[in-house]
């Protein structure tokens, strides 16, 4: 894809975060959308892209009173509204629309005008995972692990120290769900969920949502906010079926994403100031961190626990306390995309000084996708 | 455990082949005619060299226990904790199953034991293949 040339000049989340039994989900993306409009001083009659999951991008057109003539409704699960950014980049950049809305919203926790999930028993993975116990995330997500950990001889206290930092980033969050501070010995004494995860090693269920406001550099600068520039982007897709994924140490999808994104931006990994990876479970931060290059294969478990990520550490991951501690609805990809654009707006609650690249990298349906989005208050 | 409960498969036009072979007591995996690739799920076309010319053969039944989770959370009809596991075939391709016949810990699952197919009638369309340590006679 060619040079961007694309800036997000509207971001907000959810008034509220976390139980929200007041609000249905189609309504949490309004409220999102309604608050992202108002960032960027925009009505309605604005905008002309619109892209959304998991509401149907029809619905949610009439319900927000927009007749879009960009339509994006693509599903990969939790790292979808990376892929939207990046498309909705390349229309801006092709001409199809000039102002594009995403928005996200999920009552995960309170469901409250949520569609039932229907397993199809004759799709594949209705014929060969469903039949032996899956039940969700939990129990699909978490399976490569242990190839991850007796390949590169990683402990389950490293994989809990995940949980404790993030913790710490959280502690500086007023917004976040879980604050109060946790130690190794915290997380590996809470309740077993799946062998060999811990309750404190997964991600929180909570409710929310979020939108973003993407339009042209060059019209970005009237906007009431600072722009905040697109980089570079990327997606990959690699299996829904986890047991086919072609290596559990890494994820192809990462690989492929954050190569396409950094090559793009035409950055290095010196340049980075600021890092979300997307954490459903504690061994995504990990897998993140090599997959993307930032560590060796098989070293992040040990960068994490040398505090390099942590408070004060040469890379800030997950400063919004990430989806263990901060907020995790179902499709977590958004926050991390609104943390990194409050990194670069300079307004985070857990601000990284000085910071002018952000990252923000998603997966989605388990290891499915993946998206990779690079940010930065400087214009490129 | 109330095993019929299970959600269980719904065989297509590409995938009866196996469920035949399951319920006939086989493993059965697709190798490209072209290439030699061995895969799975089933396919009536090679995902290495998409030639359409694929032939069905029964595998050994011998594989190795490439990663897992044990479940500790309710999910009936099945009883927690209990092992999801995906293997290696001996034949290169990877499964999803459960692993039977053993304890479900971590002591008892060793990543790389060795492990062999079994089979457990669920309807009379459908058995499902499960893997136990081999040279267990159950």
């Amino acid at each position: 894809m060619k040079r961007k040339s694309i800036a997000v000049v509207g971001a907000a989340e959810t008034t509220e975060l976390g139980l929200i039994p007041n609000l249905s989900q189609i309504q949490l993306h309004a409220d999102a959308a309604l608050n992202a409009m108002a960032d960027a001083g925009l009505g309605p009659g604005d905008i002309d892209g619109l892209a959304t999951t998991p509401e149907w991008t029809p619905l949610l057109a009439n319900y927000l009173g927009i007749t879009p003539s960009w339509v994006d409704g693509t599903m990969v699960g939790g790292c979808s509204f990376m892929l939207h950014v990046r498309h909705a980049a390349a229309a801006i950049n092709e001409g199809l629309c000039r102002t594009v809305l995403i928005t996200h919203g999920e009552s995960g926790r309170s469901r409250v005008g949520v569609g039932p999930f229907m397993g199809n028993r004759a799709s594949l993975e209705g014929q060969f995972e469903a039949p032996y116990g899956i039940m969700g995330p939990t129990t699909v997500f978490t399976i490569p692990v242990l190839r991850y950990m007796k390949t590169y001889g990683v402990t389950e206290e490293q994989l809990a120290m995940v949980a404790v930092v993030q913790r710490e980033w959280a502690a500086k969050n007023p917004r976040a769900s879980m604050k109060d501070p946790i130690t190794v010995q915290d997380v590996l004494g809470s309740r077993m969920i799946a062998y060999p995860f811990r309750l404190l090693m997964c991600c929180l269920v909570t409710d929310g949502g979020g939108a973003l406001i993407l339009t042209s550099a060059e019209r970005a600068r009237d906007f009431p906010r600072p722009p905040v520039y697109i980089l570079g982007t990327g997606e990959a897709a690699e299996s829904w079926m986890i047991s086919q994924m072609e290596d559990f140490t890494t994820s192809k999808a990462f690989r492929v994403s954050g190569k396409k994104a950094f090559e793009e931006a035409g950055i290095s990994h010196k340049d980075v100031d600021h890092l979300m990876i997307y954490d459903a479970f504690a061994h995504l931060p990990l897998y993140g961190l090599e997959d993307l290059g930032f560590c060796k294969p098989g070293e992040a478990a040990a960068f994490i626990w040398e505090r390099n990520t942590a408070p004060g550490g040469k890379l800030p991951v997950n400063t919004n306390g990430g989806g263990l501690s901060y907020m995790h609805s179902g499709m977590y990809g958004m926050y991390a995309l609104q943390e990194s654009v409050r990194q670069m707006r300079g307004i985070a609650a857990a601000q990284v000084p000085g910071a002018k690249i952000s990252i923000a990298h998603g997966v989605g349906g388990m290891f499915a996708a993946s998206g990779t989005i690079v940010f930065s208050n400087q214009a490129p | 455990m109330p095993e019929a409960k299970r959600p269980l498969p719904k065989p297509t036009p590409e995938t009866r082949h196996f469920w035949e072979g399951t319920a006939a007591g086989e493993l059965r995996l697709q190798r490209c005619d072209q290439c030699s690739h061995v895969y799975f799920p089933p396919r009536p076309f090679c995902p290495k060299c998409a030639s359409r010319q694929v032939s069905v053969f029964r595998a050994s039944g011998r594989a190795r226990l490439y990663s897992y989770v044990i479940n500790h959370r309710p999910a009936p009809p099945f009883t927690a904790p209990y092992s999801i596991a995906v293997v290696e075939l001996e034949e290169g391709p990877r499964m999803m199953t459960n692993i039977v016949g053993c304890p479900q810990t971590p002591e008892a699952l060793q990543l790389d034991m060795a492990l062999e197919v079994t089979f457990e009638k669920q309807t009379d369309e459908i058995t499902l293949p499960f893997f136990k340590p081999a040279g267990d006679s159950r």
